[in-house]
């Protein structure tokens, strides 16, 4: 009836996971019992869970990766001090539980916490920029949404019920296989990330149809925001790389359930193809975090230094550069199987070649700066923060691309140093430089600046100190994955690392007491004119929050940095552009599909874990049942009435005007 | 390739020898480039018992890779950080002095240079990257006056089983080796993917099973080394480590005979019984061998070696095995 379920899946026997659990499940029911109590219910049914705007589906994208990125940092808060205090010692976690702790950090971060991250941004931020009202398909998106929180509940589950996978976080078989993994672990893996990554697939091909298709009158290709580009590219490698990712765990999934044979030891299997299938999706996934990164600093550097991005078409070219070079590459993580040099020349040059690309965008952000009014905001220092921190993780990067010095570096702690180094520095730094950018848009006032700034110093300092001591572990020839150490040279270094959590931690808590004291001091930061940072595109034309139809009028782009353009015509002339004729249009409506269809998705995918056949056909009949009932709608659209839209659009052209008084008064700033 | 005679040949890089008039003239690249390197204030204490250390040809050529590309990479690296210092500090929004150029976005001047100094950079790092894999190519024979040792190497969980075919004997978890001969690895797993690596002596591979990887490496002094798994493979894998012992040619030989001295057999049933998941695995010695394991092992005549066995057979999904702890 239960499948390979009974009462010993819970982890009775192991203190940390259970109390873990527990403490969680009492959590949940009291903010469900709050939101119960306080009659939430109806305003989040309506207002969020079954919302197709772009923007909400954006903001719930980035809360749950900020919840996700919480627990991945709880496992890494756990491996470094498991490592520092395992010397010639079993530590306090047992191999079987720290096993299951680094594969869940690695999955957990770039699949729920990197990713819906990313892909938050992209959500609010892309339409807005092309001065668009929605997504090519605002339905499609709130099921990507809702698949990928599917993805990281099944993950979460795992920790109460069952065990996670325990290989690390890509499932290398043959230790994948049923012979040497017999539990549940890579099963919640697999059919986690299969149901995340179809979601994700969804994602991409919606921006990809939204930036060809969905561009405002005027907004040609090469007057699109960078941040527009590097959310096509990150797209078009989604809608490449995420087939490869589903067939490769499809594979895995049947040589486990149906004992077939493509990656095992015996019968003909070769588990060297699933290391090559797998690194042609992983390679580009790296890619489709840092392109997004990319885009958000090159909005960064430009606004706050009060100019255009400079070599605009020279960085669109890099990012397409990127793009097309990073399917090229997957081999360089695995040099060392012995490929042949010619192999690994090939794969080798290739990689570094890549370098190009981002050594282009670097020096076109540094000479962005030149000449400018650089304003040394929270953002800014990110991105600052970020310039030292990737041309390092890039240097070393090179360093792993040259096959002879990968034979003596590749997994080794100098690699994971590495790879922090440029997921950190580059896509983490981004993604907190874009939450104080663009918090103010989203949510209508701005974050408390001195929280902001210590919460970098923190972040930057702890990130060093953190990392720099494994790439001299890596040096001194300490290896990945270690439950325990037996070489005590290596302890120094592994406790100087464990000071550098504590600092990364200050910083983490700094962000939270930034976003609660702003929160608490909500009504003294209100963004009044809907641009708080004076900036250049067209997300700054609208209200902040944006009206749930973003813009009354679709604006009308005469050049690249559209609202930069409005801006000048307006202070030149001393007033604001004559108001428009507002008309009727129409907006999706709200569907609860995605909720439905994730949430026997959910099921679905518990019951494949647990070989429960009956629920997992269950399931899968009623998510379609959903789907088919979703495409025998009445109703897609309905009409915003032209009062509604004016009302909107005179307050916002109200602060404006006031705005543009004063500066009249005071003197213009630029 | 001229043969060796003892380490100094191997500290050049041959093929670079503009890098090395430019970086390192007139002294052993090794030196100058280990102290350039330690310069690195992050690098600092990466300079004892480290890769940076090596006791061998191949290792020292690594190394010394690593350390010119990092040099190469360095002139480029810092001067980019502190541009990107000076160019948000000068024209800071307090500092009035400072030109204000609000439409300037583009230079093909600037464009040239910025493309010209990653395209350069990674020309050279190509070039590195080029004639390395084909000088380093683990598979590649060491030039050598004497004929290399063959070893035959076996991942197993969780623990290392060396097999020398020509002497006639077997170890678990102790490798050793004649200092000064070059030693040839064939390398393969009897269960899932693991990596032979010993940091000093240079280059990993991948023990992968049902294929036989190669590996050449030697050591060039009497010299006690730490060899390890660099690549996960499961519960036992933080004790997959080994000691090796690089002792002198005469050494080696009355290590032999005491091997051969100590009388068990590794024959086809002994092998069955050390497949097993086993961990922390104390070094062992068999003083003869069947000759035709390793490739029955590689091509897989003797079956994959078998996984944990679990307590509870219906267990609930939770591998709740001994997995092999002793």
């Amino acid at each position: 009836m239960f499948g390979k379920l009974d009462w010993s899946a819970i982890p009775f026997d192991q203190p940390i996971p259970i109390i873990t659990s527990i403490v969680l499940i009492l959590m949940i029911l009291g903010l469900l019992g709050l939101v119960t109590v306080k009659g939430w219910w109806p305003y989040l049914w309506r207002e969020w869970i079954t919302s197709v705007d772009h923007k909400r589906i954006g903001i719930m994208y980035c809360l749950l990766g900020v919840v996700m990125l919480i627990r991945g940092f709880a496992d890494a808060i756990m491996m470094r001090t498991q490592q520092a205090v395992a010397i010639h010692s079993p530590g306090y976690l047992e191999p079987e539980h720290y096993n299951q702790i680094f594969s869940a950090h690695g999955t957990i971060m770039i699949f729920f916490a990197a990713m819906p991250l990313v892909i938050g941004f992209m959500n609010f931020v892309t339409p807005l920029q092309l001065g668009v009202r929605d997504v090519a398909f605002p339905t499609l998106n709130s099921v990507s949404f809702w698949l990928t929180a599917s993805g990281a509940l099944l993950v979460n589950i795992s920790l109460f019920i069952g065990e996670f996978a325990r290989t690390g976080w890509l499932p290398y078989p043959p230790l994948s296989e049923t012979t040497y993994s017999p539990g549940v672990g890579v099963d919640y893996y697999l059919w986690a990330v299969q149901i995340a990554g179809v979601g994700t697939l969804m994602t991409g091909i919606n921006f990809v149809t939204t930036v060809l298709k969905m561009r405002c009158p005027g907004m040609s290709y090469l007057r699109m925001p960078m941040f527009c580009w590097t959310t096509l590219s990150s797209s078009l490698l989604i809608v490449a790389v995420f087939p490869i990712l589903t067939a490769t765990l499809a594979m895995l999934s049947l040589d486990r359930v149906f004992g077939w044979h493509y990656f095992t030891n015996e019968a003909g299997g070769n588990p060297m193809m699933f290391m090559n299938l797998i690194w042609a999706w992983g390679h580009p996934e790296v890619y489709i975090l840092v392109l997004p990164a990319f885009g958000i600093f090159s909005e960064v550097f430009s606004t706050f230094s009060g100019k255009p991005l400079f070599g605009y078409r020279s960085m669109v070219a890099a990012t397409l550069f990127i793009c097309v070079m990073s399917l090229m590459v997957w081999l360089h993580h695995f040099f060392t199987m012995g490929a042949g040099p010619a192999v690994n020349t090939f794969f080798g040059i290739a990689s570094s070649v890549i370098a190009v690309g981002t050594g282009v965008k670097i020096y076109n952000w540094i000479f962005t700066m030149y000449g400018g009014r650089v304003r040394l905001t929270v953002p800014m220092l990110w991105s600052l923060g970020f310039i030292f921190t990737f041309v390092i993780g890039g240097l070393t990067g090179v360093l792993l691309a040259i096959p002879p010095a990968d034979f003596i570096t590749h997994n080794s702690m100098f690699l994971v140093a590495h790879f922090h180094n440029v997921i950190i520095g580059g896509v983490v730094f981004a993604l907190f430089a874009g939450l104080d950018y663009w918090f103010p848009k989203a949510f209508g006032f701005r974050l408390h600046e001195g929280w902001g700034k210590a919460a970098f110093w923190f972040s930057l300092l702890g990130f060093w100190v953190t990392f720099a001591p494994l790439y001299i572990l890596g040096i001194q020839g300490m290896t990945r994955r270690l439950q325990h150490v037996n070489i005590d040279a290596w302890e120094p270094m592994l406790w100087i690392s464990v000071a550098g959590v504590a600092l990364t931690t200050l910083g983490a808590i700094c962000q939270v007491t930034m976003l609660v004291v702003s929160i608490l001091d909500r009504d003294k930061r209100r963004d009044v004119t809907g641009d708080p940072w004076d900036g250049r595109s067209l997300e700054w034309a609208t209200a902040s929050p944006p009206p749930f139809f973003n813009f009354a009028v679709l604006p009308n782009v005469e050049g690249e940095e559209a609202y930069w353009n409005i801006k000048l015509k307006a202070i030149e002339s001393q007033q604001l552009a004559p108001e428009p004729e507002y008309r009727e249009f129409e907006m999706p409506v709200n569907s609860p599909v995605g909720f439905y269809t994730a949430a026997f998705a959910s099921l679905t995918g518990f019951a494949l874990i647990w070989h429960i056949w009956w629920l997992a056909a269950l399931g899968l009949v009623a998510a379609f049942a959903g789907f088919v009932v979703f495409a025998w709608r009445d109703v897609h659209e309905f009409h915003v009435p032209v009062e509604e839209v004016a009302r909107a659009e005179r307050a916002r052209r109200a602060a404006r005007k006031a705005l543009l008084e004063q500066m009249a008064r005071e003197g213009s700033p630029s | 390739m001229q043969p060796l005679n003892g380490m100094e040949t191997h500290m050049k890089i041959r093929g670079f020898p503009a890098v090395r008039a430019a970086f390192m003239p007139g002294r052993s690249i090794q030196g100058r480039g280990r102290l350039a390197f330690c310069l690195v204030p992050l690098l600092l204490t990466g300079c004892t018992k480290s890769i940076l250390d090596p006791v061998g040809p191949v290792g020292a050529d690594a190394a010394n890779i690593l350390i010119l590309a990092t040099v190469i990479m360095l002139a480029i690296v810092i001067p980019t950080i502190l541009l990107a210092f000076w160019m948000a500090w000068r024209y800071r929004a307090s500092n009035q002095k400072a030109e204000y150029l609000p439409y300037w976005s583009y230079s093909g001047r600037i464009e040239a240079v910025v493309w010209s100094i990653p395209i350069l950079t990674i020309i050279f790092i190509g070039g590195v990257i080029w004639i390395g894999s084909y000088r380093l190519d683990p598979f590649r024979p060491l030039p050598s006056a004497q004929p290399p040792l063959e070893v035959q190497v076996v991942s197993l969980d969780w623990k290392w089983l060396f097999i020398y075919p020509e002497q006639g004997i077997a170890t678990v978890n102790r490798l050793v080796v004649p200092a000064g001969r070059p030693v040839h690895f064939s390398i393969t797993s009897a269960s899932v993917f693991n990596v032979f690596f010993v940091p000093r002596m240079g280059s990993m591979i991948y023990a992968m099973p049902g294929m036989v990887s190669q590996l050449n490496l030697q050591t060039d002094r009497e010299i006690v080394l730490l060899g390890q798994s660099s690549h996960f493979s499961g519960d036992g894998f933080s004790d997959m480590q080994f000691e090796v012992n690089s002792v002198t040619g005469p050494a080696f030989d009355a290590w032999v005979q005491t091997a051969h001295a100590s009388g068990t057999v590794l024959d086809r049933a002994a092998y069955t019984q050390l497949a097993k998941q086993s961990q922390k695995v104390a070094p062992v010695s068999y003083g003869a061998i069947d000759p035709g394991l390793f490739q029955a092992i590689a091509d897989q005549t003797i079956p994959p070696a078998p996984g944990p066995e679990p307590e509870n057979p219906s267990h609930a999904g939770r591998e709740k095995t001994p997995a092999g702890r002793q």
